[in-house]
């Protein structure tokens, strides 16, 4: 599609056309005080020369670090052809594009990742995507409170367990709709959601229960029990889960008896690099009694009057272009260029390739925490079992460690202070199937220096006075 | 003109209402809405106990085109809704003032009827938008 900009003749015929002097007085009905005046903080243009340059500085600043960090956006090979192939012209756009159904090989392949997604969750639909993570559990939410009609509260239930930034992101997304988190304790031992604490919320009225799988500490919660005991309780189950993970553990559309009610998750672990975090991508899938409540763009397969396959939107009267006010969402697209990554990357990786990630990841996890906790002081802090993320308790404080560590080139993990201020010294720590074991070897040595420095050890001989 | 049954009462956004004569009313949406709206292929009902307001939305009929609320003529607790549309929204098309009901509702104001149209009223006011 060509872009060809207004002359300042093609303008001018315009506002003439419909009485107007200039575009400015377009925005007339817009109060003063509303607008935000000219931009004063942006500086003025940069040759392409000094752009490169600067860009390449601080480039450099970045460095080539060892990453041990995960905590929601994770270090993965990407195979060459991926990006490849998601850069071809053909491909390369953002969103889903205007007259969609010009456009069948772009909605192929959003139908070809929605059929993925309920490959790999075992969901009965998926769609097109939304923008991460973290916004999709707060579309999750609200999808779950639209549903749920036995449920009047308005309450959610959300375990410590997530993602911090999750439960601040939904927060942003839902409280002005009157829409309440409440948390569920950790049990302190495990790691895992704590089961007597979740009881206390039996018979009251909630619109979900939010299962993450793993969780935020990379420990594996019991979904079997949490799903039954959220439905059991008149509550939607809303499973939080990485789309990796899913390869190797029971997939969230078979949890429980029923299956969870809404899978949602951040995308990036399929083929986005980090990035200094983002562009990413949301998932979400459900069960096919919700799929009127679900936000987003969903890809229908179809025949055309002379009986030929074809692609097109479906469910459209959803959406805001339809329905406005009233649509499920203010999502009226997708996050287009990665979700094609994504596709192509599952494509090429295959279900088997995508189980041989998953489980060298949590083999190189438990190498790593076990090289660690070799070091005298540093101990596993939860004994449930993980995927390919740990909780590690350091002998010194983690922001002095970490700190240390990054000065040798090393991203030591995750000081959880911050979030978990009742958890001492811990750090959250990753080991992705790109780790050898070289590199766990000098995340061992290193830690092992950086600990002797800050401990002081009593001389072993006595003075001989 | 689609046909008009002179027993029911209408109102202006297009639904029907029959008194049942023992304080509850059935509702749908009229033959002539049915046709503005084309296939139906999904229609949301209220939950039975749910009390309505007159002039308030508590249904949706979606056509492959379009999403339309349906606003509940008076006041009232949903006592019933046709279950049968959940499967067959498409008996809307085809019957919309028989099969195709909606729900059902006790009323909380029986003056409320007062202010509907007739069967002359609301055929008028359909030839009116026709033009």
């Amino acid at each position: 599609m060509p872009f060809i900009p207004h002359t300042e003749d093609d303008i001018r015929d315009m506002l003439g056309a419909i009485g107007v002097d200039s575009i400015d007085d377009l925005f007339d009905e817009i109060p003063a005080e509303l607008r935000c005046g000219e931009l004063e903080v942006i500086p003025s243009g940069l040759p392409e020369m000094e752009v490169a340059r600067l860009m390449q500085t601080r480039a450099r600043e970045d460095g080539q670090p060892l990453c041990f960090i995960g905590a929601g956006a994770y270090d993965h090979h990407i195979p060459a052809a991926v990006w490849q192939l998601t850069t071809r012209g053909e491909f390369y756009t953002a969103y889903t594009p205007y007259q969609a159904e010009a456009s069948q090989g772009t909605l192929q392949l959003l139908y070809e990742f929605q059929s993925m997604m309920t490959a790999l969750t075992a969901m009965d639909v998926s769609n097109a995507s939304l923008y991460d993570g973290a916004s999709a559990l707060a579309e999750a939410v609200l999808m779950a409170v639209r549903a749920n009609r036995k449920s009047k509260s308005k309450r959610i239930l959300v375990p410590r367990t997530l993602h911090p930034l999750y439960r601040r992101v939904v927060h942003s997304i839902v409280r002005n709709q009157g829409i309440e988190q409440v948390e569920v304790a950790y049990d302190p031992a495990t790691g895992q959601l704590d089961r007597q604490a979740l009881e206390a919320f039996a018979g009251e009225d909630f619109a979900a229960l939010v299962i993450p799988q793993p969780n935020f500490f990379g420990v594996l919660e019991a979904v079997d029990d949490l799903t039954d005991w959220a439905q059991a309780n008149g509550m939607l189950a809303i499973a939080v889960v990485n789309p990796l993970a899913m390869a190797i553990l029971k997939p969230a559309g078979e949890w429980g008896s029923r299956g969870a009610d809404i899978c949602c998750g951040e995308g990036q672990p399929l083929g986005a690099p980090l990035s200094s975090g983002g562009p990413y991508f949301g998932f979400l899938c459900c069960r096919e009694i919700l799929v009127r409540q679900m936000p987003g763009r969903i890809i229908g397969k179809t025949v055309d009057l002379d009986g030929k396959p074809g692609y097109t939107l479906t469910l459209q009267a959803r959406e805001q272009h339809i329905r406005r006010s009233k649509a499920t969402s203010n999502i009226c697209t997708n996050q287009g260029l990665m979700v094609t990554a994504a596709t192509i990357h599952m494509a090429i990786m295959g279900g088997d390739g995508l189980q041989r990630m998953a489980a060298a990841s949590h083999a190189n996890t438990i190498k790593l925490t076990e090289a660690l906790c070799s070091l005298a002081g540093v101990e596993s802090v939860f004994d449930g079992p993980v995927f390919h993320e740990r909780v590690l308790k350091l002998p010194i404080p983690a922001r002095d460690a970490l700190k240390m560590l990054a000065a040798h080139n090393v991203l030591g993990g995750l000081d959880l202070s911050d979030d978990y201020p009742e958890l001492e010294n811990a750090v959250l720590v990753c080991a992705t199937e790109l780790r050898s074991d070289e590199e766990i070897e000098q995340y061992r040595n290193k830690l092992e220096r950086v600990i002797a420095s800050q401990v002081q050890t009593p001389c072993q001989l006595k003075p001989d006075w | 003109m689609s046909n008009t049954p002179s027993e029911l009462r209408y109102t202006k956004s297009h639904e029907w209402l029959r008194d049942e004569g023992d304080g509850t009313v059935t509702i749908g949406i009229t033959e002539h809405a049915q046709e503005l709206l084309g296939d139906l292929v999904f229609v949301d009902l209220p939950e039975v106990g749910a009390s309505v307001e007159a002039g308030n939305d508590c249904a949706v009929v979606e056509s492959v085109k379009a999403a339309s609320d349906v606003y509940s003529p008076v006041s009232g607790e949903v006592v019933e809704v046709n279950e049968a549309l959940d499967g067959a929204p498409e008996t809307i098309n085809e019957d919309a003032f028989g099969n195709g009901w909606m729900f059902k509702l006790k009323l909380s104001d029986a003056g409320e009827l007062e202010g509907l149209l007739d069967a002359a009223a609301y055929e008028a006011l359909v030839a009116e938008e026709e033009h």
